[in-house]
């Protein structure tokens, strides 16, 4: 049964979105609930597995690699499953306020959104270059359609722009992998490190290839332009998944060829460019996101900046660095979400986010507003809350390796994003004459504000739960301890 | 059993922690519940921290670990140290609840109010009972975040700009005192508060880092703690509604900057290591600008508030300035001080709150006459007053009388003159003002309103006779200076 885990949970989401399609809007919302609760539970069970047993792999028909394809759950793709199945199970909840009844903008929501789940746990389990092209593919694909969700008049040229983007990156990316199926005659993660490494210029064009494709799809700065308009106007639930895993994703194959295939390659210089695209992220996104004059544009740069944080991984690269950046990835995807779903139930009641015609919402919105509240202070890396863990991970192994410019770098990002979220905060309390909203709309139902409450509470308590997680994340590949 | 009374900090924690989520569940509709809730997590927590007290008293130190990373725990514990804090935030917090029920009975959001007011206090408890660097700082940092929504309460135009530079200085100071704790874990291993310090073998090898790491911890506490020239916060601060600002200048934000230098000093590097790094007399001296400085700035006020915040400035130094001296006796001034400072400063405040509450008054000429109108606050206000300058025997005698006789001791004459001077400039804030509430004729019509409220006058009673009483009754044993002479005992 437990070698059948990683299948199952690729392929239950994946068959649920295009069953749906061909059932059209019969069984809203009740099928992609049951689907989504079975690939929760199915990621539950593996998760679990992971962690008593260590790495399960399965070679798909039973053909072994080189030839067959091979699905791996180690520690570093169980957490990223477990994100994904938190934050999916949290924004199918949510999705059925806005996207519950029965209509075609429903069923086209529910089917690319498990087609998108599935590819994401896909990604997550594959373990050859190739697999992952044609997931990251697969990811792309149904998240730009799900953008447009929102309606054609402001999203078609976001969702253009994340398309040409999306498809430069995979372009970049697809060159990488045929240079280095050249290069080892294999795509399979751990076999084709030594060919990768031995430093000749086709082996760098290689990693270089690989790593700047990932880097457009991560949307780290210079890159990043098609990031806020995509996620800043998609529906509420898109743009939590976007934000939380869609990007996530990207930096996590960074990590993985990092640790693994691109393990062997002396890059010290790479290194140090990689932290410094992180440091740029952060002080541009939050700077960015300092002068946005919309809350979802707000949130949206705010993503920007966040997932530069992780990037920092690369220069420091001790285990405390490795254990920071994954739970920063976690923290941020969980916060990041809780604060795309408030700001979705601001805007459904108020019917606009701009933050200047916004004030006293902390009454009528109590929930959401406490949830962006309690989601800002792990973004802000205050404590407690996972935000705070993580920041204090990378401080540690900034100063452990002597390197106190990263230090630097973390307490700014820290500042400027309190700097950022303050600005936001002050108009829940600000008291300015006139109506707080000139037409309101209904006030979010407990399904559209509990999700969001709860995952702000979640980032909060993951202030806590440190330990577990890291030990299902079993430590730096390859290091020594 | 055994267990769950070695877990009492984790409990007095929780009655407030879990007072907050009541409250905020309880939401505006429930007010007779909420207040029910207030009162019992205020009831509760000062019966808890009784027995913690007794449990101390008899030499028992309570703890609790809750790992969080394999080298890395949150740890609550419970010395002598802990309890002189955490009583005077108890007892207070239960006479600031009663007296901001009567201050916002007809004001809007106080859900939202007295929910923060608690999480505010679960900081202060957290603050009070950490035993180590790192759990200080999650709690040091809860606190700022969980008053700035006290400091802008009001929500108009002035509180948003206080809480803006509230939230400015205090960030920035906590960003500043993480990169110090980071590097404290990283030199030595461990951030464990151990009486003496636990630093004195790295003093040969780093002795430059160590300088640097103090420099970086002083600088993030001192902007909670207002030494100059990171106090500008406070006086803006003063904006908020007045229970706010008494349990700011009294208990919560200033006292947890002073209370996490004491535990630097102390229970990080040790005094000797302080001492002889040649740190205690930079402290000296920045404590006594402070003291000086805030003294002269609090006599150009002109609102009665804000003139009580500069004087806030100057006498929370007092405890820094205990600290730096170094000597034992000027060390029981210096901690002592953080509890008679807390019993004066929360009643001048109340009375303020009392003045403005009943008669509209903020500035300080709109005074005149108030004593024969509000003879009870009036005649608490000048107790507070007096205590503040030190007359004796007033609880700010006790301490200036400890400061001087430890600075003797230690050979610090110059700390003498920085008393006398302050003591002066003391006078020169209050006497004029109690001048005027007493003699000069009322500016105002008398419309047959005479004292506060019972809701408010009850608490500013309490604290005023309280203040007085630490000062009369000093020589016994569970006075505050009997207790802390049991801290400093056991601490050299």
């Amino acid at each position: 049964m437990t070698e059948h885990l990683p299948v199952l949970a690729v392929f239950l989401p994946l068959l649920g979105g295009v069953l749906q399609f061909l059932l059209g809007s019969r069984g809203l919302p009740v099928w992609p609930l049951a689907v989504a609760a079975l690939t929760v539970g199915c990621v539950l069970l593996l998760v679990g597995a992971v962690g008593s047993n260590g790495s399960i792999e399965h070679a798909i028909g039973g053909w072994d690699p080189p030839l067959g394809i091979r699905l791996r759950a180690d520690g570093l793709a169980a957490v990223m499953l477990l994100l994904t199945a938190v934050v999916g199970a949290a924004v199918s909840v949510y999705a059925l306020g806005p996207h519950g009844k029965a209509s075609p903008q429903a069923t086209h929501f529910w089917a690319l959104w498990l087609l998108l789940w599935g590819s994401l746990n896909a990604l997550f389990l594959s373990a050859d270059l190739f697999n992952i092209y044609v997931t990251l593919e697969l990811v792309t694909l149904s998240a730009i359609p799900l953008v447009l969700l929102a309606g054609p008049g402001k999203t078609v040229a976001a969702a253009l722009r994340y398309l040409q983007f999306a498809l430069f990156g995979s372009l970049l990316y697809l060159l990488g992998v045929a240079i280095t199926y050249g290069l080892a005659g294999s795509l399979d993660l751990a076999l084709v490190g030594p060919a990768l490494a031995d430093g000749g210029l086709a082996a760098g064009l290689a990693a270089g290839c690989l790593i700047g494709g990932v880097l457009v799809k991560a949307a780290i700065v210079p890159c990043h332009v098609w990031l806020p308009p995509a996620h800043g106007n998609a529906p509420a639930a898109v743009s939590a998944v976007l934000s939380a895993l869609v990007v996530k994703a990207a930096v996590y194959l960074l990590l993985r060829f990092w640790t693994e295939p691109l393990a062997g390659l002396s890059g010290t210089l790479v290194a140090q460019l990689l932290g410094a695209l992180g440091a740029a992220a952060i002080f541009y996104g939050s700077i960015q996101a300092f002068r946005q004059e919309r809350l979802k544009l707000v949130v949206a740069y705010s993503t920007v900046a966040q997932l530069g944080y992780m990037l920092l991984f690369f220069p420091l690269a001790v285990s405390q660095a490795w254990d920071g950046a994954v739970y920063h990835g976690l923290a941020h995807g969980v916060a990041k979400a809780s604060l795309f779903l408030a700001t979705g139930n601001v805007i459904a009641y108020v019917g606009h986010d701009r933050l200047r015609e916004l004030r006293g919402l902390d009454r009528p919105l109590a929930l959401s507003v406490f949830a962006f509240g309690l989601a800002s202070v792990s973004i802000m890396g205050l404590p407690p809350s996972g935000g705070f863990v993580a920041k204090w991970l990378l401080l540690s192994a900034a100063v452990e390796t002597g390197q106190w410019w990263w230090a630097v770098v973390l307490i700014i990002g820290g500042l400027l994003a309190a700097a950022y979220i303050i600005r936001v905060l002050r108009y829940a309390f600000l008291q300015a004459p006139g109506p707080a909203v000139d037409v309101q709309g209904p006030v979010p139902s407990a399904v559209m504000a509990w999700p969001a409450t709860l995952l702000g509470l979640l980032a909060i308590l993951m202030g806590f739960t440190a330990a577990p997680t890291l030990a299902l994340l079993g430590g730096l590949p390859g290091a020594t301890s | 059993m055994s267990a769950l009374y070695e877990a009492m900090p984790l409990w007095v924690l929780m009655t407030s922690l879990v007072t907050a989520v009541l409250v905020f569940i309880a939401g505006e509709p429930w007010q007779r519940l909420r207040v029910v809730f207030n009162v019992t997590g205020a009831v509760l927590k000062l019966v808890l921290v009784g027995i913690m007290l007794r449990g101390v008293h008899h030499g028992h130190e309570f703890a609790v670990h809750l790992p969080l990373l394999p080298d890395l725990a949150i740890v609550l514990r419970a010395d002598a140290l802990t309890m002189l804090f955490a009583t005077l935030s108890a007892v207070l917090w239960l006479v600031t609840t009663i007296y901001a029920l009567a201050y916002l009975e007809h004001a809007p959001n106080r859900a939202r109010f007295f929910g923060f007011f608690s999480l505010c206090v679960t900081a202060t408890m957290g603050i009070a009972t950490a035993g180590n660097l790192f759990t200080f700082f999650i709690f040091y940092e809860m606190l700022t975040l969980a008053t700035w929504p006290l400091v802008v309460h009001r929500g108009v135009s002035r509180s948003m700009t206080a809480g803006r530079a509230y939230l400015q200085y205090t960030l920035a100071g906590g960003a500043v005192f993480l990169l110090g704790v980071v590097l404290i874990y990283a030199l030595s291993g461990s951030g464990d508060f151990v009486a003496g310090g636990h630093l004195r073998h790295l003093a040969d090898d780093h002795s430059g880092m160590l300088i640097l790491i103090f420099v970086l911890l002083v600088a993030g506490l001192g902007v909670k703690a207002a030494l100059v020239p990171l106090h500008g916060w406070l006086p803006t601060a003063m904006v908020a509604p007045a229970p706010v600002s008494a349990l700011l200048h009294a208990v919560a934000v200033v006292k947890a900057g002073a209370f996490g230098i004491v535990r630097v000093v102390y229970d990080v590097y040790g005094v000797d290591l302080v001492q002889s790094l040649g740190l205690g007399d930079m402290l000296a001296v920045a404590a006594s600008i402070t003291i000086i400085y805030g003294s002269v700035r609090a006599i150009q006020q002109t609102d009665l508030k804000r003139r009580l915040a500069f004087s806030t400035v100057s006498q929370v130094s007092y405890i820094t300035l205990g600290i730096a001296v170094g000597s034992p006796l000027a060390t029981i001034g210096g901690l002592v001080h953080l509890v008679h400072q807390g019993l004066m400063k929360i009643t001048l405040f109340f009375c303020a709150g009392g003045y403005a509450e009943t008669h509209g008054i903020h500035a300080i000429r709109e005074l005149d006459g108030i004593g024969r109108r509000m003879p009870w606050t009036t005649a608490m206000f000048t107790l507070g007053a007096f205590g503040m300058i030190g007359v004796p025997p007033l609880a700010g005698f006790i301490t200036k009388w400890h400061l001087g006789l430890g600075a003797v001791s230690a050979g610090q004459y110059w700390v003498i003159l920085v008393l006398l001077a302050s003591t002066v400039l003391n006078a020169v804030y209050f006497l004029p003002l109690l001048h005027r509430v007493w003699f000069r004729a009322s500016r105002q019509e008398d419309n047959g309103v005479g004292e506060a409220p019972p809701g408010l006058l009850g608490p500013i009673l309490f604290t005023g006779v309280a203040s007085v009483a630490a000062g009369l009754f000093a020589a016994f044993a569970w006075s505050p200076l009997g207790w802390v002479e049991l801290i400093v005992e056991r601490e050299y």
